[in-house]
């Protein structure tokens, strides 16, 4: 199992959290499975109606619209991204507390270091899992 | 009665609320659940109190959010 990103989309959300930085920034994952792997065929880069440097929340109206969109292109919802500007990538206990799709990943984009890092996590019943990412 | 769920015809014998629709399928974490009705949002606090009619058009998400605290 391992989710696939371009170097493109891999290079955008690096630099939207940085812009957004230090403010927690967030988005969603759409594109196809194949197989066990998942595919990622379009980024939507998404307001943090917290905007806070620490939580993050989606806009409903925003998610809705990117889900619609993934639908018009055949695309399914992957996912979702968010950055955690000054801590590890990795699920916190309120990302975990609120991971409600079992069937999702869920990528954490530490910019903590000067090389950000960038992980991918399915979270099932409070448990968080890494599987690899592929960047491509 | 039909409706559209997510893009999908749902067959429904009846009117049913949000809440009730949410329990048909089988939704965890209703709380956490945001509805689109005809591309009116609706908020959990009006689950119970709003109903879908043949012909409707109903998406659904899950909240979204967390953080690194």
């Amino acid at each position: 199992m391992a989710i696939y990103l371009t170097q493109y989309d891999y290079d955008a959300i690096i630099e939207h959290a940085k812009q957004e930085a230090p403010l927690e920034a967030c988005g969603l994952l759409g594109g196809e499975y194949r197989d066990s792997d998942a595919i990622v065929r379009r980024v939507y880069f998404l307001k943090n109606t917290d905007r806070s440097a620490e939580h993050f929340s989606m806009d409903p109206r925003e998610q809705f619209g990117a889900v619609r969109n993934m639908r018009e292109h055949g695309w399914k919802l992957l996912g979702n991204f968010h950055s955690h500007p000054a801590t590890p990538a990795r699920p916190s206990e309120e990302d975990k507390r609120l991971a409600f799709d079992g069937t999702l990943r869920y990528l954490i984009l530490s910019l903590k270091a000067a090389q950000p890092v960038l992980k991918s996590f399915r979270i099932k019943d409070g448990e968080a899992t890494e599987e690899e990412l592929q960047i491509i | 009665m039909i409706i559209t769920v997510n893009g999908d015809n749902v067959s429904l014998t009846k009117e049913l609320s949000l809440a009730e629709l949410i329990a048909f399928l089988q939704l965890d974490q209703p709380d956490y659940v945001t509805l689109l009705v005809n591309d009116r949002l609706i908020y959990p606090s009006e689950h119970k109190s709003t109903y879908v009619k043949d012909g409707d058009t109903v998406e659904y998400l899950y909240y979204m959010g967390g953080g690194q605290a």
